[in-house]
């Protein structure tokens, strides 16, 4: 069997190599990443504040635990410079040069940056990772007012704990809701009526466009001219896939490495797993999608061809004060919205009139179960 | 009856109450939960990993 070398150990490069240990004791794992290899869940790192967990807690597994739980080589602080597909070579940044048999690409995605003018942009925070997270919580201790860049699935996750903490919490986005347009109208109003009863500002249809360092934190000026002070400013407005090094090994990219229905990249002993890969035309940054590709991907490594059909997978915002389930459709038809009190209940309808998508807010979360059985067996 | 949460994405599986619409009656303990099942909200396998049980 090819021995396999994984590039990343965050939750898809881990989540793999557990994989192909399942189904083979004999396969040789190595794995590269340029941090220091501890296994830590990425969906955390946006409810770890109101969970009350340090940085330091969110340090699951050690890579020393790894290595011994993987029965894998796992070199840390290593950077892979270039990838050479012909020699099926790595180019360290250190000078060495490794060959790989099948090689995986686990390499994430980098925070979206806006252009921002002023001295304090480079202070703008975002968390992406473990020692973001770490450099947040430092500077987050003294700070009151918090600005976020973003209302989408992690910026309303962090505004909803930073509001749950006493701190005053603004939002800006230039979509016109919250979640941009994974949510039909009502839905998105009960999550930002939710979030604004607790405290919250939104500004919607605004963006930030100066930082500048005061005495006593940042003045922002927005778009639409109004100036704040604030004394943190944190950005999660997206992500882009890392495909610096597929681009540099001569792989097809598009907003993501671009990966067949085995994951498998256009070159056949390369793959790619996770937020750095586009799966049939979708980038899905999240957890289940990761397991669902790891398990085929472990699959083929080892010598079972498998093809990947994703199951319908709703994503859940962990927003507390105002929980959220959805799936989204795949294509066009209608949102049907039921408001109660307690939660709003939407329903997506193909154009043959049938079931292929829903949202539900707040009490309606209930209903996820039977939404989803519906979704899977009409 | 304890609670259980999902260390990749913080999912509580609560005891006292299970996961009725998975056929996971009230009452069931973590220990009882069956080998091929997953977190509900984020897929990870039951094998792979820990669910922490948290201070009553």
């Amino acid at each position: 069997m090819p021995s396999i070398t994984i590039l990343g150990t965050g939750l898809a490069g881990y989540t793999l190599a557990r994989e192909i240990r399942k189904r083979s004791n004999d396969a040789q794992i190595t794995l590269i990443t340029h941090d220091d290899g501890v296994f830590y869940s990425k969906p955390m790192l946006s409810t770890a504040l109101a969970q009350g967990k340090s940085a330091q807690a969110l340090r699951n597994t050690e890579c020393a635990g790894m290595r011994e739980e993987l029965r894998a080589e796992i070199l840390t602080h290593t950077v892979v410079t270039r990838i050479d597909a012909a020699a099926r070579t790595l180019a360290l940044k250190d000078g060495r040069v490794l060959p790989y048999e099948k090689l995986v690409l686990a390499v994430g995605a980098q925070p979206i940056r806006l252009p921002l003018q002023g001295d304090g942009a480079s202070e703008v925070l975002s968390v992406n990772n473990l020692d973001d997270y770490a450099q947040f919580e430092t500077r987050l201790g003294s700070a009151q007012r918090v600005a976020l860049l973003g209302a989408g699935l992690i910026g309303c996750e962090f505004a909803n704990d930073l509001i749950k903490s006493g701190r005053s919490v603004e939002v800006f986005d230039l979509a016109p809701q919250p979640l941009g347009r994974l949510l039909p109208a009502a839905a998105a109003t009960r999550l930002r009526a939710q979030l604004e009863h607790a405290g919250v500002r939104f500004h919607f249809g605004d963006s930030i466009s100066e930082i500048h360092k005061t005495p006593a934190g940042f003045r922002l000026t927005t778009q639409q001219g109004t100036q704040l002070d604030v004394d943190l400013v944190l950005s999660a407005v997206g992500l882009r896939s890392d495909t610096t090094l597929a681009a540099s090994a001569g792989l097809a990219v598009n907003r993501g490495i671009v990966v067949d229905d085995t994951l498998q990249t256009t070159d056949p002993h390369i793959y790619a797993l996770g937020d750095c890969a586009e799966v049939c035309g979708q980038v899905l940054p999240y957890v289940m999608p990761i397991m669902n590709a790891a398990r085929v991907l472990a699959a083929n490594l080892t010598g079972e061809r498998q093809a990947l059909r994703y199951p319908p997978m709703p994503v859940m915002v962990k927003t507390s004060l105002c929980p959220v389930v959805v799936c989204p459709p795949p294509g066009a038809g209608e949102w049907v919205e039921t408001v109660t009190d307690t939660g709003v209940s939407a329903r997506h309808v193909n154009t043959a009139g049938r079931l292929d998508g829903f949202a539900l807010v707040g009490a309606a979360t209930a209903e996820r179960a039977a939404l989803l059985k519906e979704l899977q067996g009409g | 009856m304890k609670k259980w949460q999902c260390i990749v994405c913080g999912f509580i599986y609560d005891e006292a109450v299970g996961i009725p619409e998975d056929g996971i009656a009230a009452g069931t303990r973590w220990e009882d939960i069956p080998a091929d099942w997953a977190c509900p909200d984020c897929g990870v396998a039951r094998a792979d990993f820990e669910m922490v049980a948290l201070a009553a």
